[in-house]
């Protein structure tokens, strides 16, 4: 069989408000690109089958996982990883409010939560639970999350 | 992450789409349609789909269009879930759609590519099932329309290079009362103990089902045991029970005599409601 | 500063995506490594084609079996690749390395391996069957340690025995008797991280190894024994860990890593597991099988217990005959009975094999154990919780293992249960309905724990100064998410009486560099690794007050320190700035002496000592922690679904070091307790095949299905533990199965005695569907 070591192609990405050029395969997640060709490790491998949402990342304000999405399909688009996001509100809450033990799952979260504020700033609980039941957390009692998101819309449940 | 190689192809018409297909496939190529994607990826990573060019339809206007015209609602194939969620045009659509994945997958996963999967649970088409629903199809032949009925037998009947651009839904299905109800295992994430859509249109309860057999289905003989009101409720059941097309499934989601438990609950809890409509 | 709720040091890193996990760190010369695993439980291997795979270009290695030591923690049985057989489904049979990952998939793809299948050995009580096939024939053979006694010719790891008292005595006394049996199948950590190493060996033979794990030491140790390698040839880097709970102290992955690296010449290879291969083919959660059997007089005083306890420890032993063992220590509820025998059997079955897990076997025996107090509750008409009180291990009375108790080694458990009963409304009753349909229920567990650990572990700490008086703190406790790092600070933080904002903790661990802390499990760090911060903080404080003393010309038995400075007591006035001697002193005129304070401390515990065979007398470790735990469901008699609605935990923590963290640990593990008991298991077939390896299918709970959760504190002070805190990591996950379960079993009046507890199990039971 003759296997083709590489058969790449050239594509230009917006990412966290940066044009950059990278040479991908089109059968590359866009995970795959961020972490292994732009060093950004933000997004984090937790299944690599949409189900557990740690790679979560927003492109054009709508929030994806990045496992379950070639990078091509994000070529024209602007890409937001957690490495794009400081000081935002939900960040300074999971902080206060111990919303993350590991860390690990923090990233998907803190995208998944910033998407949803972008869409409804003041989301009633169900919606909250609808848009964070997408990523897992295995450290937290997912409490904490909930307290740190109320704390950001700036009401109690 | 796919560990073969593919082309990624994104026609913007349907006639490009196909001709893409062709040409791939006179490449002796194995080219297959691309939605959401998320099918392709994770059973793809696992070896379970083997494809080396994909086409996708997402740049296909007539696969995004989510509108009614004079006697339609259109729903394009290349939706995204929460897109049509969002709308909310077809609030018995809305309802099955909210149960299927997670809200971040729904983003991604189209309602086309539901219908098509091979995953067996494919809930999207239930309501389109019992709305009697048209299959708009492009293919070699140009574009055609099917009774949804007829052409979805377990998994929508396409030939090779066929892709499904739209649904249309009569406008007088839109606002019928219905019920949709996703049962699971345990608590409120994952795939179906037993998904059910129904609509009460006229007299008559129609119901349409999603992991209950390995495929989903509409069945005209469990309706007309369901709706034969000459019989207390809790036999119309049980004769409907009777009807369920095997095989029902016996798997990790639960066992097949549970699923029927599930069953009965739930067609009762059904039909007391749109029954008192 | 002790109490306070200081966020985690490493907060600002976790919310921006800077915290690096090992499988961020990647290099452009690293080699990445597929695995080929076994899709079959039980199977002789006829033939590996690795022909196909060693001809693509991109691939560089392909590593087979043969040849290779035994490895196992307690018991060697177990070869790193299989060769000539697979003993579970998941097991590694090949190792393809090549340039890339999607090449070393592809590679891993093209080996060809031809079985025979072999019947399967499917549960605990199927391996012991007479005629149940062999795991292992050899097992006779196999090099071991202390402690572990398997039964040759038997499917039996090893067996530990617990006799106390006199059991006719204890029947003789029984008025009541009841007898249960339960069981659940093995399951999994699930931490969001899957698990990572990369290995390289270096030219003067040093291994190099970087790995997810919560052992970097042990690591190094077993590596060392299994390649024969002197240690100091060995060198393991830990960044953060992405989750463990147990799952990462076993060493895996790393002789994977470790193999490839030497196949290809000793570069940089690096393995991360898939999700379905961190399910199946690195170590899981440990199954049981169990009968209990407790008698009590009429007024429901516990005379009596019988236990025994067949653990589904997987195809290989590794960690599962600790874990038998620690089943066997504490094998009842935290009660008072002068009587019990236990048998606690770790068994071969052709299943995943086990690694630890959050709580280290207890919740599994809690389970068995305290559903059965209710069922014995029930046959007296006694309040559970009344019944519990009653019985409450206290100072003065000894424990299965023969230890006589203190208020420092037991806590105050009637204290716990009574601070249950007020948080936990016990008063209003244990059964509310609701309407024709629903009722809420609620459930109650106490638990105990002990941490059984070497009697030789030890951890040490280094603390080095900074010229502005800033310190650095070493210490090879991991992070991996509980927090203790910044704990230490706090410790080091009120004993130094300091700004924690100028302590810098070195959240890596390179064995290199670091001093030893034996592993980052049994909620250890905080105690053994806070000692030895006190330990550094002392050498610190006594070499800061002599060469102050020295400075300021008074006795050092006259100085203090604290606030950045070294004192006077009797005259604060007089003191000398630490930023001015942490690096040694100058005088004006130039000279100068001293140098940099480096500090050093260690602790180790005393007097932990091996079981004995035949009545596993001895003493296991430090201390218990005891509590109460309550759960409260609202579950609907029609169609079995219930929610969880409220989750309660009163823990005797000794002393609360830093509030929001401690709450958080509780919770977390509440929340993992719930989710194991009610979701939570391998699906296995009739062939032993593992039906849901994906978080698609197995499914951990998610947001917005948590309860309500309520956490509160006992403090009974330990009298070595730094401030008197006991071990708290593990503690809030321990009752939730048995609470779950009680509640359940109360809201159907049936007894439900298997794990998980899903609607269809409780149909199943009540309606014998
Ligand atoms: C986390 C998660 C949870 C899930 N849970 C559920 C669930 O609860 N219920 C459920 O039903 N499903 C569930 N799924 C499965 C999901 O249904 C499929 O992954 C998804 O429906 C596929 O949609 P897609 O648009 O991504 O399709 P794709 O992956 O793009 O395509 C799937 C298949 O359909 C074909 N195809 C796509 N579009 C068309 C078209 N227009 N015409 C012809 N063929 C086409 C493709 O060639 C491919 O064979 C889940 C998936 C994920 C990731
Ligand atoms: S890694 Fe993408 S959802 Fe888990
Ligand atoms: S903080 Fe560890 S998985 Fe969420």
């Amino acid at each position: 069989m003759a296997q083709s070591l590489v058969k790449k192609i050239g594509v230009s990405l917006e990412i966290n408000g940066e044009q950059r050029q990278v040479e991908i395969r089109p059968a590359d997640t866009l995970l795959y690109v961020l972490r292994n060709y732009l060093g950004l490790t933000g997004a984090k491998p937790g299944c690599l089958n949409g189900d557990c949402g740690a790679c979560s990342v927003i492109v054009n304000e709508k929030v994806y996982k990045s496992c379950i999405m070639l990078a091509v399909e994000a070529v024209e688009s602007k890409v937001t990883s957690i490495e794009g996001l400081s000081d935002s509100p939900i960040q300074k809450a999971f902080v206060e409010h111990f919303a993350f033990q590991c860390g690990y799952c923090t990233p998907g979260f803190i995208m998944n939560t910033h998407a949803m504020l972008l869409h409804e700033p003041h989301p009633t609980y169900e919606t909250i639970k609808e848009w964070l039941s997408s990523n897992i957390c295995r450290c937290t009692s997912y409490q904490e999350i909930e307290d740190a998101v109320f704390s950001v819309i700036g009401r109690d449940k | 992450m796919l560990a073969a190689n593919i082309e990624y192809y994104k026609p913007a018409t349907i006639q490009a789409a196909l001709e893409q297909f062709y040409l791939l496939k006179n490449k002796r190529k194995r080219p297959i349609y691309y939605g959401g994607g998320t099918e392709v990826l994770t059973l793809g990573r696992l070896n379970l789909i083997e494809t080396d060019a994909v086409i996708d339809l997402k740049g296909i206007r007539e696969c995004q269009s989510f509108e009614f015209d004079q006697e339609y609602l259109i729903t394009g194939a290349a939706l995204p879930l929460t897109y049509i969620e969002e709308k909310n045009l077809f609030p018995l659509l809305t309802s099955s759609s909210m149960g299927i994945a997670d809200h971040t997958a729904r983003n991604k996963i189209t309602i086309g590519g539901n219908i098509c999967g091979q995953i067996f649970y494919r809930e999207a088409v239930l309501p389109f099932l019992i709305c009697e629903s048209k299959a708009v199809i492009a293919g070699e032949n140009g574009i055609q329309i099917f009774a949804l009925n007829e052409i979805f037998n377990e998994t929508l009947q396409l030939e090779e290079g066929q892709f499904l651009l739209q649904l249309l839904t009569e406008k007088r299905y839109i606002h019928l009362p219905f019920v949709s109800i996703k049962k699971r295992q345990q608590w409120d994430t994952g795939y179906p103990l037993l998904t059910v859509a129904a609509v009460k249109v006229e007299d008559q309860i129609r119901f349409a089902f999603s992991g209950l057999c390995p495929f989903p289905f509409r069945s005209r003989k469990m309706e007309d045991e369901l709706n034969n009101l000459q019989l207390p409720l809790k036999e119309r059941i049980s004769r409907a029970l009777l009807q369920v097309p095997s095989p029902i499934l016996d798997d990790i989601e639960g066992s097949k005599d549970y699923r029927l438990f599930v069953l009965r609950n739930t067609l009762n809890e059904i039909i007391l409601d749109l029954e008192g409509k | 500063m002790i109490g306070k709720g200081i966020p985690r040091k490493e907060s600002l890193d976790k919310v921006t995506g800077y915290a690096k996990y090992t499988a961020d760190y990647e290099t452009p010369d690293m080699l990445h490594a597929g695995l080929v695993i076994s899709p079959h439980a039980h199977a002789i291997i006829k033939q590996i084609d690795i022909s196909g795979a060693v001809k693509m270009p991109g691939v560089r290695a392909v590593v087979k079996g043969e040849n290779l030591p035994l490895t196992g923690e307690e018991l060697s049985d177990r070869p790193p690749i299989a060769y000539d057989r697979v003993r579970f489904h998941g097991e590694v049979i090949a190792i393809v390395v090549a340039d890339t990952p999607y090449l070393a998939e592809r590679g891993a793809a093209m080996v060809k391996v031809q079985y025979e299948l072999l019947p399967v050995v499917n549960s605990p009580s199927e391996a012991l069957r007479q005629d149940a096939p062999l795991l292992h024939p050899n097992l006779g053979e196999y090099k071991k340690i202390q402690m572990v006694y398997p039964v040759p010719g038997t499917n039996i790891a090893t067996l530990t025995k617990i006799r106390k008292g006199n059991m006719k005595k204890g029947w003789d006394e029984s008025k009541v008797v009841v007898e249960e049996k339960f069981a659940f199948r093995p399951s999994d950590h699930a931490a969001m991280e899957t698990r990572c190493s990369f290995a390289q060996i270096h030219p003067n033979g040093t291994i190099e190894i970087t790995s997810s794990s919560q052992a970097p030491f042990l690591i190094k140790r077993l590596i060392g024994q299994y390649f024969n390698i002197p240690p100091g040839y060995i060198r393991v880097n830990t960044p953060l860990v992405g989750g463990a709970y147990g799952g990462k102290s076993s060493t895996q992955l790393e002789i994977l890593a470790y193999l490839a690296s030497k196949a290809v010449g000793g570069r940089l290879v690096k393995i991360l597991n898939t999700r379905e291969q961190d399910m199946l083919t690195s170590p899981g959660h440990i199954g049981l099988e169990a009968i209990v059997k407790i008698g009590s007089t009429n007024d429901g005083n516990l005379k009596v217990a019988e236990l025994l306890y067949f653990w589904d420890g997987g195809a290989y032993s590794d960690k599962s005959i600790d874990l038998s063992r620690a089943g066997a220590v504490d094998c009842t509820g935290p009660y008072n009975i002068e009587n019990i025998w236990c048998d606690s059997l770790c068994m071969y079955t052709n299943h995943p094999y086990a690694a630890p897990f959050r709580g280290f076997a207890h919740s599994e025996v809690l389970f068995a154990f305290e559903r059965t107090m209710d069922v014995l509750a029930k046959k007296l008409n006694m309040d559970p919780l009344e019944l519990r009180y009653k019985n409450a291990i206290l100072p003065g009375h000894t424990n299965p293992t023969q230890v006589r108790l203190t208020s420092s080694t037991v806590g105050n458990l009637p204290k716990c249960i009574k601070k249950l009963k007020e948080i936990f409304n016990w008063e209003e009753g244990q059964l509310i309905e609701l309407d024709d349909e629903r009722v809420r229920a609620k459930g109650i567990s106490c638990i105990w724990k002990n941490s059984t650990i070497d009697p030789d572990a030890s951890s040490g700490v280094i603390l080095s100064y900074n010229t502005d008086g800033s310190i650095n703190l070493i210490s090879g406790v991991i992070e991996i998410g509980t927090g203790t790092k910044t704990v230490l600070a706090q410790i080091l933080a009120e004993k130094l009486k300091m700004d924690i904002n100028d302590i810098h903790v070195q959240m890596e661990v390179d064995t290199l560099n670091t001093p030893e802390h034996w592993k980052t499990v049994a909620s250890r760090g905080t105690f053994m690794a806070g000692r030895a911060v006190l330990a550094a903080a002392e050498d610190v404080i006594h070499q800061l007050k002599s060469l102050a003393s020295f400075i300021l010309r008074t006795r050092v038995d006259d100085l203090e320190v604290g606030y950045g400075k070294v004192y006077v007591k009797s005259d604060s006035k007089k003191y000398i700035p630490i930023k001015d001697i942490a690096y040694g002193y100058s005088f004006p005129n130039g000279n100068a002496i001293g140098g940099q304070i480096i500090g050093r401390g260690h602790y180790m515990f005393s007097g932990i000592t091996y079981l004995d065979k035949e009545t596993g007398a001895g003493n296991p470790g430090p201390e218990w922690a005891v509590g109460a735990q309550g759960v409260e469901v609202e579950l609907n008699r029609r169609d079995y679904t219930y929610r969880i609605v409220r989750a309660v935990s009163v823990i005797d923590a000794g002393k609360v070091l830093n509030e929001k963290m401690a709450v958080g640990q509780v919770m977390g593990a509440m929340s993992m307790g719930l989710s194991f008991a009610g979701r939570e298991t391998f699906r296995f077939d009739s062939k032993g095949i593992v039906l849901n390896p994906q978080l698609r299918t197995y499914r951990p709970i998610r947001f917005g299905e948590h309860p309500i959760y309520e956490v509160a504190f006992v403090e009974t002070p330990v009298k070595d533990a730094p401030y008197g805190a006991r071990g708290l990591g593990e503690q809030g996950l321990l009752g939730m199965p048995a609470a779950l379960g009680n509640s359940l079993s109360a809201a159907l009046t049936v007894n439900i005695n298997y794990l998980p507890l899903i609607p269809e199990l409780l149909w199943k039971v009540k309606e014998g569907g």
